[in-house]
């Protein structure tokens, strides 16, 4: 692809927009009544926005015949891992300010929290050996098999969502179908593979 | 300068109010399905800033009597409380109340008190508004999400209606609905919850001297979004137990389910009373972020309330009855 570095530089700055956003609203106070909430939810859907768009290129890549798609993945899934440390940061430093007792209490009682947090600490591996020396010393096979750990990420993050609502299920629904339609290509394509 | 005096203005001119009322449907069902759709464009809520509260239009209530049951902590700024709100008859967004609530037409409006009463009554809102001398009652609100806030609200004590309309010796209970009506509340038409909305008291909950009709808060006539043109205030309890935009109060034998504890009976229950040491299944309550503070704070026995309503629930395991 000609200009694939310059594609990679806008998408690198457009994933920072939801960064800066939040940076802005609260510089000109229009984060609402509940700034907390606000950049913790806010935080939270962006983590979960840029585990589908990871889980989206292998697919797209294979539909659409686009290889060069592929050197996008590192880039989606540590824009996953950003936004995921900073959600758990904001809730560990904004939202329970150190309070390790509760925070402690939180993980262990709280079905949500924990599986969020569970989420969350499977990402950290995935993003320490993205590095292509990390790749080369684990070498390829065994590099695939760990970094298969995001499709439990993903559907912890969707189930961390969807425990957490009061009532009104419909957005964690639309991230769950279509972590559905993500999960449930590869198993099809597993089956066809198999199947031959 | 010229001013047209009025009988210059053939009649011809002057709008027919049918048409002028139902431009205004247009206007606001026009304003409504062009946000809805920008909701949509925007997904999952990735884009949703806060905003304004509407320009309120609002008219002042004057000589509001103090009351000695008025908290003297710092009030959460009117912004906050009129522009972050759980109204699920206006989507399930804390920020779509204050955005859609223009809907609703607080007046003319009637309320009917029916039941297992001596003298049942129809009152128009106006009627309802002098039954009782208005007075101001600064309370905590603690939501059953973890969030709190001090509002000066304008109101009468709920006692003064029942006291009108003379329960009978079956009224054990008092069942207050909310309006029902998708048209005047787009979110009517989810099935989130069983509509129309129905919250109860035990009727010695509903005769104690902190449980108010709200009319008003910061001492302006109710905004839509808070629940115009008037509801309940328990300040003891969770947020969702003060119905809004009350439509019918009736006394009966029996609790009937509230649509809260229809939606999730493990979760919601019929008391709801403020307690930290009972937390929510999926969430703690043991403590609650003040809205405008950073750090979190304890959450108090009934909302700090205990002194006046403890009795009310003596014997009671409160994890039973929560």
């Amino acid at each position: 692809m000609k200009y694939f570095t310059q594609l990679k530089a806008a998408l690198f700055l457009a994933s920072l927009i939801p960064f800066i956003r939040l940076i802005w609203y609260g510089y000109s106070s229009q984060l609402g009544a509940n700034p907390i909430e606000f950049i913790t939810r806010s935080l939270g859907t962006w983590t979960l926005v840029f585990i589908l768009i990871t889980l989206t290129i292998t697919p797209l890549r294979k539909l659409s015949g686009w290889s060069w798609l592929i050197k996008l993945r590192r880039m989606a899934g540590l824009f996953a891992f950003f936004y995921a440390l900073l959600h758990f940061i904001t809730y560990i430093w904004l939202d329970q300010f150190f309070d390790l007792n509760s925070i402690y209490k939180d993980v262990i009682k709280r079905p949500f929290i924990t599986i969020g947090f569970t989420a969350f600490i499977l990402l950290i591996p995935l993003a320490l050996t993205s590095t292509n020396a990390m790749m080369k010393k684990l070498g390829g096979k065994r590099w695939q098999l760990l970094h298969r750990f995001i499709y439990l990420t993903a559907i912890f993050a969707v189930v961390h969502y969807w425990w957490l609502v009061k009532k009104d299920i419909t957005q964690p629904l639309i991230y769950a179908a279509i972590l559905a339609i993500l999960l449930g290509y590869r198993v099809w394509i597993r089956w066809l593979k198999t199947g031959e | 300068m010229l001013i047209k005096k009025p009988d210059d203005i053939k009649s011809s001119e002057i709008t027919n109010k049918q048409i002028y009322l139902s431009r205004r449907d247009f206007m606001s069902a026009t304003t409504r399905s062009l946000g809805a759709l920008a909701a949509g464009m925007a997904a999952p809520g990735l884009l949703l800033g806060s905003q304004e509260a509407e320009a309120s239009t609002a008219t002042k209530f004057n000589g509001l009597r103090k009351s000695v049951l008025s908290t003297t902590e710092g009030l959460t700024p009117y912004k906050d409380v009129t522009s972050y709100n759980n109204f699920y008859e206006f989507g399930t967004d804390k920020y779509s109340p204050a955005q859609l609530a223009g809907t609703l037409h607080p007046r003319p409006w009637t309320i009917t008190v029916e039941g297992e009463v001596k003298k049942p009554k129809t009152y128009d809102i106006d009627a309802l508004l002098k039954l009782a001398p208005l007075e101001e009652r600064i309370y905590r609100l603690r939501c059953v999400e973890g969030w709190s806030m001090v509002i000066p609200w304008a109101g009468f004590p709920l006692s003064e209606l029942i006291k009108q309309v003379e329960p009978n010796g079956n009224a054990k209970f008092v069942e207050f609905t909310t309006l029902h009506d998708p048209k005047q509340m787009p979110g009517q038409h989810s099935g989130v919850l069983d509509w129309p909305y129905v919250e109860g008291l035990r009727i010695d909950e509903a005769m104690h001297p902190l449980a108010i009709l709200a009319v008003g808060l910061y001492g302006e006539v109710l905004p839509n979004q808070n629940g115009a043109p008037v509801r309940l205030v328990a300040p003891w309890k969770y947020g969702f137990k003060n119905a809004k935009s009350i439509v019918k109060i009736r006394f009966v034998s029996k609790p009937s389910a509230s649509s809260w504890m229809k939606a999730n009976p493990n979760e919601y229950g019929y008391f709801a009373n403020v307690n930290p040491t009972v937390d929510h299944p999926r969430w703690s309550q043991a403590k609650e972020r003040r809205i405008g503070e950073f750090l979190k704070r304890d959450t108090l026995m009934f909302n700090g309330y205990a002194e006046q309503v403890a009795h009310l629930y003596s014997g009671m395991d409160l994890k039973k009855f929560f």
